[in-house]
């Protein structure tokens, strides 16, 4: 379908898509069997400008938006979804810096981040708060000129690869929510150290580890806005980024129907290609329709968040749970068109199953959207009165 | 020479449209013009139904005193003093050539002994011009091209002929731009025109997808370069004499400077090249598995395996064992070509093996026509069931 | 460092077809591309500049087509680049086409100038050397590794056939390069967008000063008699029957030629 992008939106859609062919899907399945972080890709990348797509031209980015991200993440997603993680997972990060840094903190940061020569991570989850972010434990502590941190950030994608963290930690306990702030932190601060490098079921490509602070000081002006602001900063990331997680469904879900129609067209079974049978043609129509859908969705909640909306959460999570929940099924059912083939790690689809679950669960589980889509239909009607 | 269209003639029916190797036909005003991609090749000229398309006879440029220039030569390349194979080959060619211009064989050897030039003598060459100077032991552009260019102003042979190697293809280029003449980069095969005298060179031409005749009508010398394993050597006379030429150089200044001598033998390249039977595969294979099969049936052969460029392309194997145009030349006594559908550029890096098998499925393939013994048929059903019924053969 | 880059463009070799009928060519859909040697040509004179700052400038000849590919180029890195376009250039041969490139060279004043190993639709190899000497400089051919570059000289690996040699060379010099000296980068999205905007002069063979009788069918020596597909082998005996079959018949003949 045609979506009328510009010019240049077509001209991010080629140069990911070739990024994909090129130098992701000749790796990912080494990637994925050895769980490498793909440091070489990121270089390709950061060559490419794919880094300082988001970012203000004034600090050497491209000063483009959330659709023409969406669009570079969804190419990247159908080749390899860990890589995709790994990039989007680095806009993640770069959000509080964005919406909320000081100027200074623009001008010190954003420049390298837009160059590709730093990545940049979100430390948000701990072992008591995931789904319940106001269970965080981590706290910062003002002593002079410095905040001192002290807890364990967990499952935090680019933990370790990543030299600059956005970190959400208790200024002050006793006032819950409200007592949470944002931090900048630099790799090698000292006390600042990374646990073991996580096994996991899919997504093999992206690192997920531990960020340890044990008495970890850093400058007082590391603060991102100010005391108190770390869950408004949390959320309005997250209101930003969950349109991405939607384009990593969209991406990982073409990628895999493009290769079950490939293969339909090929295997032969009672004399004819599989593709010619009905049961097949009605699971591959399924699929695209799915798609279509979701793609539709993603690009104009995207387009909605670049037109400036204030109110976004509702959008943006309903795009990240539709698109992600398609992810799932137009996965499973691309192996199942396959069959035993699409079972074998001979072929990329089992890897693209196993790397769509995470996209239910990141970034909110696809639960947690659904609340905040219910309360937002709460409020709405709540005005109506 | 330009092609023109007649407009008159033309009906705007397009058949030459097809036929042009350079899309250099554009249909303005339903009447076909040849744009500047024209690069005169003809192919036009015989489908057009009108006779519309025609050749100008513009008046070409003076010819150079062509008549001042007689005798064929041929540059030896040496490596550590010794004369590359490749010059002897050369000689072979240079030798048919001479003779049939009734006149002499010369070869130039920079660099090397008098052994040598007497070697060059005994594989046909009449005379050889030998410039011994310790400069030249090395190969450098600017001494080798400069002393070349110099000696065949001095005697004007009217053709010459170097090894498209990394050296002849390296310096023989500033040989014909300093001496202002053509110059014809690997050719598969010279002849002569008897009547015009000119060499007739024939090379691979659109990325190796056809041939071409190149001619050099009005300058002299008439420069070619000739790939290794391409012209067969001549009968070696142990008894031959010729005359030696010792000529001197005068400026061997060079603003290039070896530094350092690195050898660096590629196993694989070598085996391929001295190797009597070779399997080769190509996109046919359908990807890298395929050459694990060629590799057990080369095994069993004691053979190596080669490639067309396809299959290299594609990344199934690396390039050193690529044969054709732009990888190896192989001359083994038996060629299997397995998937490969024979584009003129493979077809001449291995179209003078002695026997060349064919294993593929599509029956047009052009591989065919070159194939001594052809199957139609799947590389995956046939060689496989070769390798077994081999395996029979040697358990027994 | 002021570099040049000379870049052809070629239909992608990939997807040239034969005619089996007529034993022609099929180009109707063929894409054009950046010779695939020019493409390490210029990374690697990308690569120069940004070592040591400057500017590279792409140079092609040909139709107004080959405008695309130095766009291309610049979307890679390159600064500037030049299309020698003019009805006289038709017809050039390597010579011609040399001679062309030197006299544009020669009003750009570079340092280095840089050049694929050959153009994968004539495989020729002439180009590179032929303009060095027409612009009387020294040329390495074959070059695999930049090892240095100085003020005034440059230190690199040539291939040659059984290893390499190390040479050194003054500047101004001409290069030609083979694949393994880089690995050719993506496009980036800034350098699109500035190949999108970018003004490629356009020169003819008056702006370059060249001589009439120099240029185009006139200066080239060499001609195209005629093209035509190899022929067949007379004494060519097809294996028929079942694939088993073919493959007896085959193994017999192996063993007439004691393979076996």
């Amino acid at each position: 379908m045609d979506y009328f992008l510009t010019e240049e939106q077509v001209m991010i859609r080629d140069l990911a898509r070739q990024i994909a062919e090129e130098k992701i899907v000749p790796q990912r399945e080494e990637l994925d069997e050895k769980e490498e972080f793909p440091w070489d890709i990121m270089k390709v990348l950061a060559q490419s400008d794919m880094f300082g797509l988001f970012i203000p031209e004034e600090y050497g980015g491209l000063g483009k938006g959330c659709l023409e991200l969406a669009i570079a993440v969804e190419e990247l997603s159908r080749a390899c979804l860990g890589v995709s993680t790994t990039y989007a997972a680095n806009a993640l990060g770069t959000y509080p810096l964005l919406l909320y840094g000081s100027e200074e903190q623009k001008k010190k940061y954003l420049p390298d981040i837009a160059a590709g020569k730093k990545l940049v991570a979100f430390g948000l989850t701990e072992a008591n708060a995931g789904s319940d972010a106001a269970g965080i434990q981590t706290t910062a502590k003002l002593e002079g000129n410095e905040y001192v941190l002290n807890g364990t950030k967990q499952w935090i994608t680019n933990g370790g690869e990543a030299e600059i963290y956005t970190i959400i930690a208790m200024t002050d306990k006793s006032k819950g929510a409200r007592g949470a702030s944002a931090f900048i932190v630099e790799k090698g601060t000292p006390g600042f150290s990374f646990g073991k490098k996580e096994k996991k079921m899919g997504i093999r490509a992206s690192t997920t580890r531990e960020l340890i602070f044990e008495n970890c000081r850093i400058p007082k002006e590391n603060i991102i806005g100010r005391e108190g602001m770390g869950f408004i900063v949390a959320m309005k990331t997250l209101d930003n980024s969950r349109v991405g997680v939607g384009a990593q469904g969209v991406g990982v879900a073409q990628g895999a129907f493009d290769e079950a129609v490939k293969f339909a067209r090929q295997r032969v079974q009672f004399g004819h290609p599989i593709i010619s049978f009905q049961a097949i043609q009605h699971m591959l129509a399924d699929m695209a329709t799915q798609i279509e859908a979701a793609r539709a969705l993603v690009y104009s909640v995207a387009r909605y968040i670049d037109s400036g909306a204030k109110d976004i959460s509702k959008a943006s999570a309903m795009a990240k749970l539709f698109a992600t929940d398609m992810a799932m099924k137009v996965t499973v059912d691309a192996v199942q068109v396959m069959g035993g083939s699409g079972y074998m790690r001979e072929y990329p689809v089992e890897k693209m199953m196993r790397d769509a679950k995470i996209l239910q669960i990141y970034e909110g589980t696809n639960q947690i959207q659904r609340n905040v889509i219910g309360q937002a239909l709460i409020k709405e009607a709540a005005k109506k009165k | 020479m330009p092609i023109v269209v007649d407009k008159e003639k033309c009906t705007g029916c397009e058949s030459c449209l097809e036929v042009c190797p350079y899309d250099a036909i554009d249909i303005k005003d339903d009447k076909a013009v040849i744009n500047e991609y024209c690069q005169m090749c003809m192919a036009c000229l015989p489908v057009c139904p009108e006779g519309a398309i025609k050749e100008i006879q513009e008046a070409a440029e003076e010819p150079t005193n062509l008549e001042d220039y007689e005798g064929v030569w041929v540059f030896a390349e040496q490596r550590d003093g010794t004369v590359a194979s490749v010059a002897y080959e050369l000689l072979g060619a240079g030798r048919r050539l001479a003779d049939e211009l009734k006149t002499e064989l010369s070869a130039v050897l920079f660099g090397a002994s008098e052994q040598e030039a007497n070697e060059l003598i005994r594989w046909g060459a009449d005379k050889v011009y030998l410039c011994e100077d310790p400069t030249l032991k090395h190969f450098n552009d600017e001494p080798y091209a400069g002393l070349l260019s110099s000696l065949i102003n001095t005697y004007k042979p009217e053709i010459v002929l170097a090894g498209a190697t990394p050296i002849g293809r390296s310096f023989i280029p500033r040989v014909a731009a300093k001496l202002r003449t053509g110059l014809t980069a690997d050719c598969t095969s010279l002849n002569i025109d008897s009547e015009t005298r000119n060499l007739l060179q024939v090379r691979p031409a659109f990325g190796g997808n056809i041939m071409a005749t190149i001619l050099c009508p009005n300058r002299r010398p008439q420069i070619a370069t000739v790939r290794p394993r391409v012209m067969k050597r001549n009968e070696y006379d142990s008894n031959r004499t010729g005359e030696i030429i010792n000529v001197k150089a005068e400026d061997l200044a060079s603003r290039t400077k070896i530094i350092e001598t690195v050898k660096e033998v590629s196993e694989v390249s070598v085996n391929l090249q001295e190797a009597d039977v070779i399997v080769s595969g190509g996109r046919g294979l359908g990807g890298p598995k395929g050459f694990e099969m060629l590799k057990e049936l080369a095994g069993l052969l004691e053979g190596a395996v080669g490639a067309s460029r396809a299959a290299v392309d594609e990344g199934w194997i690396p390039y050193s064992h690529q044969v054709g145009q732009t990888g190896k030349t192989v001359c083994p006594k038996i060629y299997i070509a397995c998937g490969i559908s024979g584009a003129v550029q493979h077809l001449v890096g291995m179209q003078s093996s002695d026997i060349i098998v064919a294993i593929n499925k599509n029956p047009e393939a052009p591989i065919f026509n070159v194939a001594t013994y052809g199957i139609v048929g799947d590389v995956y059903e046939v060689v496989p069931m070769l390798i077994k019924k081999i395996k029979e053969l040697k358990g027994k | 460092m002021n570099i040049v880059v000379c870049i052809k463009q070629v239909p992608d070799a990939a997807e040239v077809k034969i005619n089996p009928e007529t034993g022609t060519l099929i180009r109707e859909g063929v894409p054009s591309i950046i010779n695939p040697y020019d493409m390490h040509a210029i990374e690697a004179a990308v690569q120069i500049k940004e070592k040591t700052s400057g500017k590279v400038t792409a140079i092609t000849m040909g139709p107004p087509q080959a405008e695309t590919a130095l766009r291309d180029a610049i979307s890679l890195g390159v600064d500037e680049a030049i299309l020698l376009t003019d009805k006289a250039f038709a017809g050039s041969d390597t010579l011609a086409t040399s001679y062309t490139l030197s006299k544009t060279i020669e009003k750009l004043s570079p340092d280095i100038i840089i050049c694929g190993k050959q153009a994968i639709d004539g495989d020729t190899a002439q180009v590179g050397p032929e303009v060095a000497e027409f612009l009387n400089i020294p040329h390495v051919a074959y070059v695999r590794k930049i090892e240095d570059i100085g003020e005034k000289s440059i230190r690199v690996q040539r291939l040659m056939e059984e290893g390499y040699d190390v040479v050194e060379s003054t500047l101004p010099v001409l290069l030609t390069v083979v694949k393994e000296l880089n690995e050719p980068r993506l496009p980036s999205l800034k350098g699109k967008m500035a190949a999108k905007k970018a003004e490629i002069k356009k020169w003819t063979a008056a702006d370059i000063g060249a001589d009439e009788k120099d240029v185009g069918l006139k200066g080239s020596p060499t001609q195209v008699k005629n093209i035509f597909a190899p022929e067949p082998k007379k004494d060519r005996q097809m294996l028929e029957g079942t694939p088993e079959e073919q493959t007896d018949a085959l193994i017999k003949k192996l063993m007439e030629l004691k393979c076996l």
